[in-house]
């Protein structure tokens, strides 16, 4: 332990923290910290009133164990107890403990708040700073409403001590950027902005924050600050190194407020007075010359604050964009730091260059490094460096280097670093489109990229191809070859299946002359790779099969066959299925007249802007600090749900009316699936033809007898259902991984429950048994959908007879339909009579979000990226719990394939862990699940973590399934 | 501004965490993990900056510690360099040849120096000798060392 070096160190303290380092496992750790906390506990708990000492001491250790990640439950009493102690000591611990602990929605917030407010009204400057930072650190909504008036006054009265105005400023922009409805301008904001004049550069340098926010947002009222700002700008830069004595850091002066300053500047455009305009460009130019100048010292702070204020100068060049003069010098300036030995200074240089290679003044001038950039592609030791040079190209890429650009850029994909990779190909897809002169360069890039990292290629992406494919007739013989050479490789990824059997299908006719590649030819190929592919991809192939019938009535047969084996008509998998079914169907019953109208090539897409730009955007993602950004969702992560969009598209489009898919999305045409002039008609005759093997459940179907999902609504009785039994939940949970059992069960009745689901549907029998040899009278049932499920969940209940003989048992049929993911449960309310006396007993319906789970099967490596795909923290959902049942293996696998999803073998590095996927099928959306359970024997407990792409599911699931173990 | 300021050894345990905006616990956790994670896995003599979700992340190790912080998105790298710079100039000022072991022992006093130099992610004051001043202030009004001799150990 080494001796404490000054001040009031807590001798307790420091033991406690020498133990806790001497602890030789975690275990130890922990007991060590329970130890203390027991104690801790006893002392304020205790009948003797502790001393103002002891309190901050035993304060301060809570804090320690907080920050070593326990939690704390206890001890803000005391912390704020601490607050209003007269011992500095004493109220500085308090402040630290509400600062780190407190959240900003605690009981406690009123409490602080009348400390804080006596400690600001004291005139003691330490005090009134404690109480400053703390309003500063919390930051809550409440601290705001009972400061917000205050603080404006402190800051600017005469009397305010130097320190405190500090303090002042940085504590209401706090506040302005949490509430800033509350901060409401006036009297002193003409004051804050003199404070650009004021002679302690402390102040200067903390109240220009504040002014840079104000400004940002009320422009008009702050635009006096920018001649401030200029002609103090330019007395720090003109000044000696020395002159600014303490303010000067290695050499620089002032380079914070520098900074500030030219930050400050970029509220606003350039200013129109031509004497401050030009005072500014001096100091610009002077902060350019300076960066000329050799080095007053060699120490890496002495660069790097020169630098920091020579790229904020730059910034604010690129923001006027109108001085041509300095746009160059700058651009100049950031080449020489592209070879600079400082790689910092190459990264900085790389990210600055993005933002002026979009001015049209020094777009030329950017270009000129490109060799410079693609090397920096090639060489750059570092990943991020290689990042930011690879956004470089992306900003300056223009018609003339295009070509050059996405070659380097793909040839650079074979060997980037797992991490940019989907954003590689994102850009490389936007470059080609953007700049293609002919589509066939188009062409070949997007296969480029399908063949090089096809596991990146986004659905948007090769929508996007064959988009424009569609819409360019040039390029359709051209496309058609191509892939069709792609597809002659052995090996080819699924999404040039995919794309390759969509353009054959529409286009295989193009080439169909050449005897290699023969109508019967491209067939086989195509489906050579049929069993390798998912069952999109499948799906997808089956409707270029029909539409091959249709454009070479020679391989007809041949296709009838594929279609009538067992492996397609009956397929396990109802789409497949249905598919094989209906265009076994439509190619025999059909007159080629009708196939003809029917699979007619595909009309033009309308013009869009590219939805690939849009997922660029999104890919960046909203970070988690930002609370703000939070509401944003990551469409990235969504699993296994896009394929299937992008294939009920096509097969809406190349049957086009079979089964109108609603959520038709191909190349984000949301709104308006294209529609050929000649599908009305077509639509009308298939009616007829798909009368048999008509779509599996529109939801209008459902809607003759649809229960009013109101609560309470029974058709019966005026009497209320009752409130669901105390059991319910248990109930409840005993059929989250089983689809059959008993429900229920008392002296009179019994309810058993068998159920079976598919996708976004599900059918439960319930078989009500009169356990007595008397007649239940007035039997009857509801099911209701409380709250929110009304819109969640589509349930439909047969009615049942109102008589039930002794004995004997009836029936009732329960349609389900999921629309959306939900999280409570249907209520069943069961009345009868018996003997006179009315029974009524609601329950929770078995009805779960895991019960819509599609099994996903995926390899280790797959499962592991979308694992990591789904990396914002309200996608996870975590909770570690105790073991309620023998630890066997064998039960754990078969409640987990109960659940739904699918068990994967050989993916957890752990072979004691557990992981499974799967997708929840609503009708709204589809949403992918992961999950992992691992089992720890010993300790008998379980950690059982889910993601999935929306937060609510990954929540849900995590409760339903904690309960099961 | 800065978004968080995050003190962890060569070992990942993590020293000190200051949060300028507010987060809950879980979501702390993960920025934790993930920043150890990702600058902890950097080879060594690799630039100073990342860019982690919509955030710069600045890092530079000292000794046995790396400091670390995640600014906006506008924000100046190499400043927020020098502020991690400034702030170890100040704790070495105040413990005199600062080590891993002060601050684990006297975590308290680095919030309080941390405290002088920033607020709400900003720099408040960036004089050594101010800062150095205040602290020293602060100090005075805390008990002598026979005081704190007397002290039980429990």
């Amino acid at each position: 332990m080494p001796a404490v070096s000054k001040g009031d160190g807590m001798r307790g303290l420091a033991v406690f923290i020498s133990d806790i380092r001497n602890c030789k496992s975690k275990e130890a750790e922990i007991k060590r910290i329970n130890k203390e906390l027991a104690n801790i506990r006893s002392k304020f708990k205790g009948d003797k009133a502790l001393d103002g000492y002891s309190k901050k001491k035993y304060v301060c250790k809570l804090l320690f164990i907080f920050l070593l990640g326990h939690d704390i439950d206890f001890g803000h009493m005391e912390a704020v107890n601490l607050l209003s102690s007269n011992k500095y000591t004493e109220k500085q611990i308090g402040y630290l403990f509400i600062s780190v602990l407190v959240n900003s929605n605690s009981e406690l917030i009123r409490l602080i708040n009348n400390a804080i407010k006596n400690d600001l009204a004291s005139r003691n400057p330490t005090f009134m700073c404690l109480a400053l930072h703390c309003i500063a650190n919390v930051g809550s909504r409440e601290m705001a409403e009972a400061f917000a008036g205050e603080i404006p006054r402190i800051l600017v009265a005469g009397d305010t001590m130097d320190s405190v105005k500090q303090s002042a400023a940085l504590c209401l922009l706090r506040l302005y950027k949490t509430s800033p409805d509350l901060v409401l301008m006036g009297e002193w904001t003409s004051r804050v902005v003199h404070l650009l004049n004021d002679q302690h550069m402390g102040v200067v340098t903390a109240a220009i924050s504040l002014i840079t926010c104000l400004s940002q947002k009320n422009p008009e009222e702050f635009k006096t600050c920018v001649s401030l700002a200029v002609s103090r700008l330019s007395r720090i830069v003109s000044s000696a190194s020395t002159d600014l004595q303490d303010y000067t850091y290695y050499f620089v002066p002032a380079p914070w407020l520098s900074c500030k300053l030219l930050r400050l500047l970029q509220c606003y455009p350039p200013p129109e007075d031509g004497a401050v305009k030009g005072r500014l460009v001096e100091c610009l130019e002077t902060i350019l010359n300076k960066a000329q100048e050799p080095p007053k010292s060699k120490k890496v702070q002495h660069s790097n604050a020169k630098n920091a204020i020579l790229f904020e100068a730059i910034s604010l060049i690129i923001h006027y964009d109108s001085e041509p003069n300095l746009l160059v010098r700058a651009c100049n300036q950031l080449g020489q730091f592209l070879q600079h030995r400082e790689t910092n200074l190459r990264y900085l240089a790389l990210e600055s260059m993005c933002t002026l290679a979009s001015s049209e003044f020094s777009h030329e001038a950017v270009k000129t490094h490109i060799e410079t950039v693609i090397s920096a592609l090639k060489t750059e030791r570092d990943v991020s460096v290689r990042q930011r040079a690879a956004d470089l190209l992306y900003a300056m890429c223009d018609r003339s280097n295009a070509k050059q650009i996405v070659a380097e850029m793909l040839s650079y994909l074979e060997t980037a670093d797992y991490s940019i990779r989907e954003e590689m190909v994102l850009k490389v897809a936007i470059l080609a489109e953007k700049y293609a002169v002919d589509y066939s360069w188009y062409v070949d890039t997007i296969l480029n990229l399908i063949r090089i990292a096809g596991d990146y290629v986004s659905e948007e992406v090769w929508y996007r191809v064959i988009q424009i494919v569609i819409n360019r007739d040039d390029v359709q013989g051209y496309a058609a070859k191509t892939v069709f050479e792609a597809l002659q490789a052995p090996a080819c990824h699924e999404n040039m299946v995919k794309v390759g059997g969509y353009i054959l299908g529409e286009f295989g006719n193009l080439i169909a002359g050449d005897p290699r590649s023969s109508p019967l030819i491209q067939f086989n190929l195509l489906h050579s790779k049929f069993h390798l592919c998912s069952v999109p991809t499948r799906a997808l192939l089956l409707s270029a099969y029909i539409k091959f019938i249709n454009l070479f009535p020679e391989t007809k047969s041949t296709i009838q066959e594929v279609l009538r084996s067992d492996s397609q008509i009956r397929n396990s998998d109802v789409e497949l299925q249905q598919r094989a079914v209906e265009y076994l169907k439509l190619s025999s019953i059909a007159s080629t007249d009708v196939l003809a109208t029917v699979l007619e090539e595909m009309p033009p897409f309308p013009e869009r802007e590219s939805s690939i730009l849009a997922k660029l955007k999104k890919k960046k993602g909203p970070g988690a600090v930002s609370t703000e950004l939070e509401e944003g969702k990551r469409d990235g992560g969504e699993l296994n749900g896009g394929a299937e969009r992008g294939v009920d598209a096509a097969a809406a489009i190349a049957s086009n009316a079979s089964t109108p898919s609603p959520s038709a999305d191909l190349l984000g045409l949301r709104s308006a699936p294209p529609v050929g002039s000649a599908a009305p008609s077509a639509s009308s005759l298939l009616v007829d033809v798909f009368s048999e093997a008509g779509p599996t459940a529109p939801s209008g179907v459902m809607d003759d007898n649809f229960l009013s999902s109101a609560p309470n609504s029974s058709s019966f009785g005026s009497e209320e259902s009752a409130p669901p039994l105390p059991e319910s939940d248990e109930l409840l949970n005993k059929f989250v991984c089983k689809n059959n059992g008993v429900l229920f069960e008392n002296q009179l009745l019994q309810i058993g429950i068998k159920s079976e689901y598919r996708q976004n549907l599900g059918r439960m029998y319930l078989f009500y048994g009169n356990k007595t040899s008397v007649q239940f009278v007035s039997f009857s049932t509801s099911v209701s959908c409380p709250g929110e499920l009304q819109s969640e969940l589509n349930i439909q209940a047969k009615q049942v007879e109102p008589q039930v003989e002794g004995g004997a048992q009836v029936q009732q049929v329960i349609n389900i339909e999921c629309l959306a993911d939900f999280l409570e449960a249907p209520l069943l309310n069961i009345k009868f009579r018996y003997g006179g006396a009315l029974q009524n007993i609601t329950l929770k319906l078995p009805v779960t979000i895991n019960k819509f789970f599609q099994p996903t099967e995926m390899s280790s490596q797959d499962f592991f990226q979308r694992w990591k795909q789904l990396n914002l923290p309200q996608q996870e959902a975590q909770k570690i719990f105790k073991a309620k049942n023998a630890m066997d293996s064998e039960v754990l696998k078969a409640k987990l394939l109960g659940l739904g999803t699918a068990l994967l073998e050989n993916v957890d590095p752990n072979p004691e862990n557990f992981v499974c996927a799967g997708v929840i099928q609503t009708k709204a959306q589809q949403v992918g699940c992961l999950l992992r359970l691992e089992p720890n024997a010993q300790a008998q407990m379980y950690r059982l973590t889910l993601r999935s792409s929306k937060d609510t599911v990954s929540r849900r699931l995590c409760e339903l399934l904690s309960e099961q173990f | 501004m800065m978004r968080f300021l995050l003190l962890f050894s060569r070992q990942g345990k993590l020293r000190l965490q200051k949060w300028f905006t507010p987060l809950v616990e879980r979501e702390r956790k993960k920025v934790v993990r993930d920043m150890t994670l990702m600058v902890l896995g950097r080879p060594p003599r690799s630039c100073n900056f990342l860019h982690w979700k919509d955030l710069k992340v600045v890092y530079k190790r000292y000794a046995s510690l790396y400091f670390c912080c995640g600014l906006d998105d506008k924000d100046n790298e190499l400043l927020a360099l020098e502020v991690l710079h400034r702030y170890v100039e100040l704790l070495d000022k105040y413990f005199g040849n600062v080590c891993e072991l002060d601050i684990i022992f006297n975590f308290e006093k680095a919030y309080f120096i941390l405290d002088e130099f920033l607020m709400g992610g900003e720099v408040q004051e960036t004089s050594k000798v101010t800062v150095a001043k205040s602290i020293e202030a602060s100090d005075m009004l805390q008990e002598t060392m026979e005081e704190y001799m007397s002290k039980p150990a429990f």
